[in-house]
């Protein structure tokens, strides 16, 4: 088989997969459905290495093959075909997803088990995989809006999935409107691109685009900057990130799968499918780099001071995907797709511990209430420890070689990239602090009461479950999050899922050693061959120097992170009231919510407000009251007419008829 | 003969009817004025014809007969129903329509 039959059967097989979870929702029992869901995720991954091993087969510069099903739409100038477009890089965004997909569902089996709403989780979450493979494997911009769309959707259905949380359905309205705008962005890019090209697919834009376009002309920057709205608000790039913190109110593999592994890495994705275009407007690129440089930077800021654990993990995807654009739009591709790889990796494994601690706590995330989990779960920390470690870019761990070598090429390239080289560094050192500040303080210390019944007893009781974000209670039917969700401990699909993810955490970046080995490169590299940024690569003995820049800095933050969390446990507590202006500063995550709820969502009610008072009052009910007076009243003066005296009819008529010949004589004459 | 004759003829037959059926409240009655309206029109039109020499106007005074035949046949089918149901044969009182 080739390898695009491969790439057609990755994107059955989830497909399936929901389908025949939502049908059968009633005649399934739920362990078959979460069976089904995720040895369907687990086949797509078998398909996409057969894919790999296809692609493979071929030689480096033949790497390419489009398919297409049939016709999409086809109308007057107009062909889009239901293709995909196989290459290195969909057939590396295929492997992240779907293995990273498959553990997570693997993960989720254990996880939901005492949810109502089993089924469903298991339908909605495998619609997503499909939708992500759709996204990166459309081989057209028509069937990739499709794709980013119906992610779109899954996000907000997964956001808001326990829905009778009114926290919850409100951040998953959030999320799809802010999607939405980015969705809006990508259309008229897509539109923009058909217009100057007259073509949608790939293949053609690519090749067409730069005949077409002369650097940096507008149009080019404007479809770069457009496709650059879709890629931030996907991506939780500011300004438009402020959706991703307050998704965390979906389940915890929810925001493992969506938030932390695949979806968010859809801008960076685009960005790097699209290189092309961005090669023509440098201007849109190095737009795209510095908001990249400010995301991870504010983001690592916030993360600091956050109280809540997957809020804070949140914003440390935020500040992650940050290196990733900054990769993707500064050359540094295959770099920036490594890194998306691994922060893959060790995310969805703080996001597994993390929901396996908020469990233990009955859905509670607020960190100043838990400690000393450390000694409760031993499984569970020893793997957060193992994430904590490959974030914080502990020496030889994956986030270490990733995230170093999107630096070392930004070093490499020169001139005002040494910036990012520089803040890259500062940003990493943030990354070890609020990583073992995380760490620290859930781990490490005194157990909390939680922790104490889970040494003492194996077992944690909660009696009354409530919604930690408002404080009200709730109850455990459809729609509510189950009494308890199953800690790590207990559950060994949760285990394998989390041991695999930790092994990878701690030895996936042994793929790409500087002077050693070259894998992830070697492989995307053909892809990014018509790049001229692409020629630039650091050297060995450069990149050496980086990361052993990048070790010290680790070390630095966990040391830091150390001294203010264990040694000096009062220590923060002196801090912040000394810097207690910064502290709410940042507490209220420079206060992007507000900004944006001033400028836009409150002149957006007003106008509305406007609309429906004065706009719909005085003009709308104005023509509709009006044009039922006039008819009205003109009807009330014709009723006195029809008396129902038929001689009164006919002395009209006659009287009519003898005006009518009295007029014709006069004027005749 | 002159044609005048024959049109103050006409109009004094169809000025007759229109009065009839303005004064008259019984529904029979104003159904024959209304055949005496018709039949003044149908007079004109032979006279007319003959004048000017072509049978068309003859041929309309048939359209016209037709007409008046089918219009009887409504109006006495409508003067029996009334009657069948005991109401009063009174046009005035006849005035359910009124607006």
């Amino acid at each position: 088989m080739s390898a695009t039959s491969w790439g057609w059967l990755v994107l059955l097989f989830p497909l399936l997969g929901s389908i025949a979870i939502a049908v059968g929702f009633r005649a399934l029992p739920a362990r078959v459905a979460g069976a089904i869901g995720t040895a369907t995720i687990g086949i797509a991954f078998l398909c996409g290495v057969a894919m790999l091993v296809n692609l493979l087969g071929d030689a480096p510069d033949a790497r390419h093959h489009a398919s297409s099903l049939w016709d999409y739409a086809s109308v007057a100038g107009l062909d889009v075909k239901l293709g995909i477009f196989v290459d290195p890089l969909s057939t590396f965004m295929v492997l992240v997803v779907t293995g990273v997909s498959a553990l997570i569902h693997l993960y989720s089996f254990g996880y939901m088990r005492s949810d109502e709403g089993y089924h469903r989780f298991f339908s909605y979450l495998n619609f997503f995989v499909f939708s992500m493979l759709l996204l990166v494997l459309a081989g057209n911009f028509v069937l990739l809006i499709v794709g980013w769309a119906f992610v779109g959707f899954a996000s907000y259905a997964l956001i808001s999935f326990w829905y009778r949380r009114t926290t919850a359905t409100r951040a998953g309205m959030k999320a799809f409107v802010i999607n939405v705008v980015g969705d809006i962005g990508l259309v008229l890019a897509a539109l923009l691109i058909f217009r100057e090209l007259g073509t949608f697919e790939y293949g053609a834009v690519f090749a067409k685009a730069p005949e077409v376009f002369s650097t940096n002309e507008w149009t080019i920057t404007a479809i770069c900057l457009l496709l650059l709205v879709g890629a931030f608000a996907k991506s939780a790039q500011l300004p438009l990130h402020t959706w991703l913190p307050d998704a965390m109110e979906g389940p915890t593999p929810v925001s493992s799968l969506i938030h932390a592994a695949t979806m968010v890495t859809a801008g960076v994705y685009l960005i790097a499918r699209t290189h092309v275009l961005f090669v023509l407007a440098p201007t849109a690129a190095d737009v795209a780099a510095f908001t990249g440089l400010a995301t991870l930077l504010v983001a690592a800021t916030i993360a600091l001071v956050m109280t809540d654990l997957k809020r804070a993990i949140a914003y440390s995807t935020m500040s992650q995907i940050g290196y990733m654009v900054v990769g993707v739009s500064i050359g540094a591709y295959s770099a920036g797709m490594f890194h998306l790889m691994t922060h893959a990796f060790f995310k969805a494994l703080l996001f597994m511990a993390a929901g396996s601690i908020i469990a233990a706590m009955a859905n509670e995330q607020n960190i100043d209430r838990m400690s000393g989990f450390g000694k409760a779960m031993r499984f569970t920390s020893a793997t957060m420890l193992c994430g904590g470690l490959a974030l914080a870019a502990f020496p030889l761990t994956s986030g270490f070689f990733s995230k170093d070598e999107i630096l070392a090429y930004a070093g490499a390239r020169g001139g005002m990239y040494v910036t990012f080289t520089v803040l890259g560094y500062f940003g990493a050192f943030l990354t070890a602090i609020y990583t073992f500040r995380l760490l620290f303080r859930v781990l490490h210390g005194e157990p909390c009461p939680e922790a104490q019944e889970l040494i003492e007893t194996g077992h944690v009781h909660h009696a009354h479950p409530f919604n930690p974000a408002t404080g009200e209670e709730e109850d455990t039917e459809v729609g509510f999050p189950g009494a308890e969700h199953h800690i790590a401990e207990q559950s060994p699909p949760m285990r394998i899922a989390m041991a695999v993810l930790a092994f990878l955490a701690l030895f996936g970046g042994l793929v790409q050693v500087p002077g050693v080995d070259n894998v992830i490169a070697d492989f995307l590299d053909p892809v990014f061959a018509d790049s001229p940024l692409a020629a630039i690569h650091p050297s060995t003995s450069w990149s050496w120097i980086g990361l052993g820049i990048g070790a010290v800095i680790s070390l630095a933050g966990i040391g830091v992170a150390h001294r203010l969390y264990v040694a000096r446990p009062e220590a923060p507590a002196r801090l912040k009231e000394r810097f207690a202006l910064v502290h709410t500063f940042l507490f209220n995550k420079w206060y992007f919510d507000e900004a944006i709820d001033l400028f836009v969502v409150r002149p957006a009610l007003a106008v509305g407000r406007f609309a429906n008072r004065v706009f719909e009052r005085a003009v709308v009910d104005g023509l509709v009251l009006g044009t039922e007076d006039v008819v009205g009243g003109s009807g009330r003066v014709v009723r006195f007419v029809q008396s129902g005296f038929v001689r009164s009819y006919a002395l009209l008529l006659i009287a009519g008829f003898a005006g009518l010949a009295l007029y014709f004589l006069l004027s005749s004459s | 003969m002159n044609i005048e004759w024959y049109v103050v003829l006409s109009s004094l037959l169809f000025a007759v009817g229109a009065m009839g059926i303005l004064i008259r409240r019984s529904p029979i009655v104003i159904l024959l004025c209304l055949e005496l309206m018709l039949n003044a029109g149908n007079l004109a039109l032979v006279a007319f014809s003959r004048m000017v020499g072509n049978q068309q106007g003859q041929v309309f005074a048939i359209v016209v007969m037709v007409v008046a035949a089918c219009e009887v046949v409504v109006g006495l089918g409508l003067i029996v129903a009334l009657f069948r149901r005991k109401l009063p044969l009174d046009v005035d009182a006849l005035r359910e329509l009124r607006g």
